[in-house]
């Protein structure tokens, strides 16, 4: 055999290593959140519109919660707000929204204008919860499952598909274990 | 509107580019010599049109045109001009238009230094570039394009990414892109011999400029990410066997094997197929690092940006350039079998020792890169490899790789044997097992002994490399400049040893929680924390700490470590407060706000750590003085003609 055929083997025996990795990439994708499994990170801002009051995540605790974090600069999130509405109006699940590095007025005066999908509304004005929650852009979205751990994120703008299909089957999974 | 043609002109170089590869594998290949020169004119058009697109994305950025999703996601209205600047490669997608732009430049140069080559060998490169070229623009217009428009337009931007933000990483992705890009030229000419069939040894004279000057881009690339690495993240290390660093370094590895195994085709028209090979394996690996970064197929500290659906179409491109120019070799290269023998101490031994432990080297960090993928393919779960793989593995091929390098140097050609520089190698070799002690000893008290065989190995490095050029000196002999820069590059990597060696045995390290005021003991300094105040930037605010280093009671340094806290992506940095000198780094970064006025600190003392970017800079810089020498300094069109008739005869 021809001696100088070695490397293209070689090279042949790499290609299909990469074709397998390649085919696991997406799934590193999402193990790539590194709070996905573990316990959400300390959720304790001011109300936005009702600053006497405060937003927590043990509030939300025994309940299923998707945090998002939202802010009228970002114009992704403008784009997502219609899917938000939607997944109100399904009822399955409260929003929480964290308004992320805002202006309160401008905040108030963008849902007044689109609507307001959330249940109640965090200010983290000088984004320390955000940080805590590993955010590195808005929108973001977290869903957290009645024992307080993060089961799914989004990161960029919610759609109604990816909500079917990588939100919505946590929950119906839940559901099927403890009926 | 400038960004719709910015677009255009992407495409309008693309089908450029197209015509070039066409026209310029055509030409030679149908015996039409007039298309040949189509794919100069190709060349030319090409220029201009990736120069508009590159202007355009420019004009977008420094005029913070925000309806353009790239500048949005990659810039702000506060982030300073120069950075806006350097956004342009700040991700994945202006990243491929550098690649673009530095692989038409280096086709450019190739175009106008062609005239000494016979006409079809040229017309050749350059369709094998214009190749390359269209593949990365048909990526780039496909999966990755910088001209997207995001509408409506956002307010402002989501700002660079801090990490990039910064001098030496603004700067690092041109330079070591040209070295990346650059080894594209000695692919170019080894598919163009191989298409031929050339059987002589002329273009491996060709090749080397190119080659060597590649090969120093990259080195100094890879140098500045190491040394941006070492201040910027903040934890003091200067390497850290990373992918995407490994994804460079195993390309420098490479080419430094085919800078080699060029000087024995080129002086004696040994080892072709395999210098052949060496130019296409070098390339490939740039190719198939481009392919680990951006594919996320390995995850990585610096990857970016990362899809599965670019990773599809680098890996067709990967198959089609890779497995053509492989398919091309195993057709073409058993006829380029050459005879001539050489004694087992020669120049030629050597260097051929100097390839196979190159090539073993690169093949232990590519091994290393790809063991998690592989473990993943064969089921085996998965695996992490670090430092402690790759830092012992490495040197088994590398020590004796530095120990012969002393002696090849000066080993004759073909008959062999040292020569008259066989006194002086001796003697400089005890020397160096003297130096190497006492530095250890006397200098770092250190009792490792890889120390004192990293200090000897640095030392007769140096000293052997100055042999050559000290004796014909003395004999009042001219000193060529090929000489002159060979002796530079191997001093170069032996500061570089010693500069490695010391800081791996010799640093001293500490973690430690001060309140104002307070100070530690390390390695004879005394570091003294001295509170800090609350800084802001342009585009962040911060926490700047001082801590004063005294050493017998006098001030030597005052370091300013820093926190930046970038409001845009409210992500937090550590900028370290460094003092530098020739013997020693001191090096403080600020951890945490531990409560009570106190921070946690980690302090260094690292000594001889400059040595490893000013041994780099001294290699690369060796390399190209390499290029001034006469042996390149040819208008030799009576060359050319004879090699073109060769060729005439070669082409079946």
């Amino acid at each position: 055999m021809n001696r100088f055929l070695w490397p293209l083997i070689g090279f042949a025996l790499l290609v299909v290593v990469l074709i397998v990795g390649l085919r696991h990439a997406p799934d590193k994708e999402i193990i790539a959140s590194p709070l996905i499994g573990k316990p959400a990170p300390t959720l304790d801002v001011p109300d936005l519109i009702d600053s006497n009051r405060r937003v927590t995540g043990t509030a939300q605790a025994g309940r299923w919660y998707l945090l998002n974090v939202w802010g009228t600069w970002c114009v992704e999130c403008r784009a997502e707000h219609a899917a938000l509405l939607a997944i109100r109006d399904e009822g399955r699940v409260p929003i929480i929204g964290l308004n992320w590095k805002d202006d309160d007025a401008a905040a108030i005066a963008w849902l007044s204008q689109l609507g307001n999908p959330y249940q109640a509304i965090g200010a983290d004005r000088d984004g320390r919860v955000a940080i805590d929650w590993g955010v590195y852009g808005a929108p973001e979205s977290f869903l957290v499952n009645p024992q307080g751990v993060v089961v799914e994120k989004q990161t960029g703008v919610m759609t109604a598909e990816i909500w079917k299909q990588r939100f919505l089957p946590h929950m119906d999974a839940q559901r099927g274990v403890a009926p | 509107m400038l960004v719709e043609l910015g677009h255009f002109s992407l495409v309008l170089a693309m089908l450029m580019s197209a015509a070039q590869a066409w026209f310029g594998l055509a030409g030679p290949a149908l015996r039409q010599p007039q298309w040949s020169a189509v794919a100069y004119s190709a060349v030319a058009g090409q220029l201009l049109f990736v120069g508009l697109a590159a202007a355009a994305l420019l004009h977008a950025f420094i005029g913070n045109d925000f309806s353009v999703l790239y500048v949005a996601s990659n810039s702000n209205s506060a982030l300073p001009t120069f950075y806006r600047i350097a956004a342009f490669w700040g991700a994945h997608e202006g990243s491929l238009l550098l690649w673009i732009c530095v692989l038409c430049l280096w086709t450019v140069a190739v175009a106008l230094r062609s005239h000494h080559l016979p006409r079809p060998f040229a017309s050749r490169v350059l369709g094998v570039l214009g190749l390359v070229s269209f593949g990365f623009m048909l990526f780039t217009l496909a999966t990755s394009n910088p001209f997207r428009r995001l509408l409506p337009a956002a307010l402002d931007g989501r700002d660079l990414n801090p990490l990039l933000q910064d001098f030496a990483l603004a700067v690092h992705p041109p330079i070591l892109y040209a070295g990346y890009v650059g080894l594209s030229v000695g692919f170019a000419f080894a598919c163009a011999t191989l298409i031929e069939g050339r059987t002589g040894q002329d273009w491996a004279r060709w090749m080397r400029p190119w080659t060597i000057i590649s090969w120093a881009f990259l080195g100094c690339g890879i140098a500045l990410g190491s040394w941006w690495a070492y201040y910027e993240l903040g934890w003091g290390g200067y390497w850290f066997w990373d992918p995407v660093e490994n994804a460079s370094f195993m390309p420098w590895l490479m080419a430094t094997a085919l800078i080699h195994s060029l000087a024995v085709t080129d002086k004696r028209g040994l080892f072709k197929s395999w210098t052949l090979l060496l130019a296409i394996g070098a390339f490939s690996l740039s190719l198939l690092g481009t392919f680990l970064v951006r594919s996320g197929v390995l995850v990585s500290v610096h990857s970016f940006a990362a899809d599965p659906a670019r990773g599809v179409f680098i890996l067709t491109f990967l198959v089609i350039m890779i497995g053509g120019a492989l398919s091309l070799y195993a057709w073409r290269a058993p006829r380029l079998v050459s005879s001539a023998g050489f004694a087992l101490v020669s120049r030629e031994s050597m260097l051929l020792f100097n390839n196979i432990l190159l090539v073993v080297a690169t093949a232990v960090v590519f091994g290393g890169t790809l063991a998690p993928l592989i473990a993943e393919t064969l089921g085996l779960g998965t695996l992490s490899v670090g430092p402690p793989y790759f830092s012992p593995s490495f040197m088994v091929p590398v020590l004796p790789l530095l120990a012969l390098l002393g002696v090849g140097m000066h080993a004759r050609w073909r008959r062999g044997g040292l020569g008259d520089a066989r006194r002086p190698v001796l003697t400089i070799a005890a020397l160096a097992v003297i130096l190497g002690l006492a530095i250890c000893l006397g200098a770092y008290a250190s009792r490792s002994v890889l120390a004192w065989v990293g200090a000897t190995l640095g030392c007769w490095l140096i000293l052997s490399s100055l042999i050559d050029p000290v004796d014909r000196m003395r004999r009042k002999l001219s000193l060529p400049a090929a000489i002159v820069g060979m002796s530079m590059a191997h001093i170069g990597l032996g500061v570089f040893v010693l500069g490695v060696t010391l800081v791996e045995t010799a640093t001293v390290e500490r973690d430690v929680a001060l309140r104002a005021g307070q100070g530690v003991q390390l390695a004879g300094y005394t570091f003294t924390y001295e509170g800090g105040e609350n800084i802001a930037g342009p585009n962040y605010n911060g926490y700047r700490g001082h801590v004063v280093v005294t050493r017998n009671g006098s001030t030597v340094a005052q370091l300013t470590p820093e926190k930046r806290n970038y409001w845009v992506q409210g992500s937090v940095m550590t900028e370290a407060g460094i003092s530098a000198s020739w013997t020693r780094d001191l090096f403080a970064a600020l951890g945490e706000d531990v409560g009570a006025g106190a921070w946690s600190l980690r302090l260094q003392y690292r000594p001889l750590i400059r040595f490893i970017w000013f041994g780099a800079l001294i290699m690369a810089i060796g390399g190209i003085v390499t290029l001034f020498d006469r042996r390149y300094a040819y208008a030799s069109v009576a060359s050319a003609e004879t090699a073109d008739a060769t060729t005439q005869r070669a082409t079946p």
